[in-house]
């Protein structure tokens, strides 16, 4: 059985990544799982300085789901490039480095430090939606995203270059061509969709931020038609994401195009999901007969 | 190291109206916990509630030829109101020991233990320990909410004082009057003693005060909204003195001092 699969020219041994921000720098997570088995380690979201992050509570959990608004609290990348990549770096597995900035000028510079020290990939997290600025300013405008991409592109050469869409957009598979126009390897969504709870009793807000952003089973649906969506829309490799719990909702979201898939919340709720996950699409294969996982792509027959 | 482990409920019992004892025997055998680590608990039936739940470790014993790992808690939201309906003989998943646990005390320091509530079942373990010379200081709204008095009046050896708000059990007040009360009686030991703390966040944050208006230096059990339990989702921080730290890596525990109200 084979079930390696390719974004752009990065060669995964298997389809299974993790989510930006929900399995640390992988370090967090290495006592219940052999980082070695991953396809990929996309880590938490990097700036150039380092970052405090927003002030409790940052998650709360609703039906299904949770809202999280950490404000990406990061340790900047000078002590990254110290001790975080060195780490993971010793295991077998591809090292994806999600990265954000305020500024064009931030994104290209640390895009450049992260491909000199030579991560496999660059993930441009251009989504998300609990900071004040960047984030998803640069993902929910047309022309921002086009001026960012065609920036990073140019001065990216080795690591593959993903962008992580924002689902807070009218047509999703719009932002992903222009991902696509600008040279982008893949495009990864969804990022979290921005939501809201409140405290009737005290009639405050559940996080500090007031709003945070959804993740959890809650989501996977919208998640699965949008990666339909984009995955007619472009040629790139679609990664998906979105409340993947099992090796089930990862097969769904390869039948409606993407290529791989990353699990985030569900490593929270289990600390060995992304396993769980191989073993259980090679058992799949297996009992189907499919002998290339590359097969499910797209396979879904209307 | 911690561990993700299956566990066999071998009781969950109520030991008053709206308080469980719940006893899990474990799969496999994880590394002994320390007082004040927590495990995350949750069931794989549904995806409603998601996440697993921080329960600190109340007790930790010792049955033939495995281990029982006991916890005490408050039936408060859709988490612990399905833990409540759960039977003998049912599994749940484990997650832990997780969190640092309480530093034990210099031995010429005496310590104060001080406990809100449902706060009990992450101090009993360390009175359990250092039984023979801790002042345990016991507050809850009614005497309803007190749990596990006769365990605990025979553990402490030298101090107990009891206190409800409504003055149904003990003295009439707060553990913080009982705090004041004791330090002014031992006014010139002041520093000689070392606190612990661990209950609801209004009672942690007067006993902070406290503590710094007196210079006694002390330990605080933290507790936030918490995803993963092992310090990649960031969901649990408190502020500190030291920037934001994880309720779950860093603490539960914290130098009293440390913590910014």
């Amino acid at each position: 059985m084979n079930l390696t699969v390719n974004i752009g020219k990065l060669k995964l041994k298997n389809p299974v990544m993790t989510a930006s921000g929900t399995f640390g720098y992988g370090e967090e997570y290495s006592e219940f799982v052999d980082l070695n088995k991953l396809g990929a380690v996309v880590v938490k979201g990097l700036s150039l300085k380092p970052m405090e992050g927003n002030p409790s509570p940052r998650i709360y959990e609703t039906p299904c789901g949770m809202l999280n608004a950490i404000g990406l609290q990061n340790v900047g990348v000078k002590e990254f490039l110290k001790t975080k990549l060195p780490y993971i770096r010793k295991f077998d597995t591809k090292l994806i480095v999600n990265i954000f900035g305020n500024t064009l000028y931030e994104y290209v510079k640390l895009s450049r430090i992260i491909d000199d020290a030579g991560a496999d990939g660059i993930e441009l997290n251009v989504s998300c939606p609990n900071i004040k600025k960047g984030g998803i300013f640069f993902g929910t405008d047309k022309k921002m995203l086009q001026k960012l991409l065609s920036k990073v592109r140019a001065n990216v050469r080795n690591a593959v270059l993903i962008t992580k869409l924002s689902p807070n957009v009218s047509y999703i598979q719009e932002f992903a061509k222009i991902a696509e126009e600008c040279g982008s390897d893949a495009v990864s969504l969804i990022n979290t969709i921005p939501g809201m709870a409140i405290d009737i009793k005290t009639r405050r807000p559940r996080i500090a931020n007031i709003t945070g952003g959804l993740s959890g089973p809650a989501i996977k649906p919208i998640a699965i038609r949008m990666v339909y969506e984009t995955f007619r829309a472009v040629k790139i490799p679609v990664i998906g994401m979105g409340g993947i719990m099992n090796c089930a909702d990862a097969i769904e979201f390869m039948l409606a195009g993407a290529t791989a898939v990353a699990v985030g919340t569900a490593n929270f709720v289990n600390p060995s999901a992304t396993i769980d996950l191989i073993n259980g699409i090679e058992s799949f294969m297996a009992e189907n007969n499919i002998p290339t996982v590359k097969e499910l792509t797209g396979g879904m027959k209307i | 190291m911690s561990k993700y482990i299956r566990a066999k409920i071998t009781e969950n019992t109520p030991v008053n109206k709206g308080h469980n004892l719940l006893i899990l025997s474990p799969d496999d055998i994880p590394q002994r916990s320390l007082p004040g680590q927590f495990y995350m608990i949750g069931t794989d039936f549904s995806y409603d509630p998601l996440l697993k739940r921080p329960f600190s470790i109340f007790r930790e014993t010792s049955s033939g030829e495995g281990r029982e790992l006991q916890f005490l808690y408050r039936i408060k939201g859709k988490g612990t109101k399905l833990l409540k309906e759960m039977r003998k003989g049912e599994t749940v998943n484990v997650l832990g020991p997780l969190g640092n646990g309480y530093p034990m005390p210099d031995k010429n320091l005496t310590p104060v233990l001080i406990a809100g509530g449902i706060g009990i079942a992450s101090l009993f373990p360390l009175a359990e320990k250092l039984s023979w010379s801790v002042h345990f200081f016991y507050g809850a709204r009614t005497s309803d909410e007190l749990l596990m008095l006769n365990k605990l009046k025979g553990l402490v050896k030298k101090e107990l004082i009891i206190s409800t708000d409504d003055g149904s059990e003990g003295t009439k007040g707060t553990v913080i009057d009982i705090l004041d009360n004791f330090f002014t009686r031992h006014s010139s030991l002041v520093t000689r003693h070392l606190l612990y703390s661990c209950g609801p966040s209004p009672m942690l944050e007067a006993v902070s005060k406290f503590a710094a208006e007196k210079g006694i230096k002390g330990y605080i059990s933290m507790e936030e909204n918490m995803a993963c339990g092992v310090g990649a989702c960031l969901g649990c921080t408190v502020k500190t003195k030291k920037g934001y730290k994880r309720v779950c890596k860093e603490g539960p525990v914290f130098p009293i001092e440390e913590i910014v109200w």
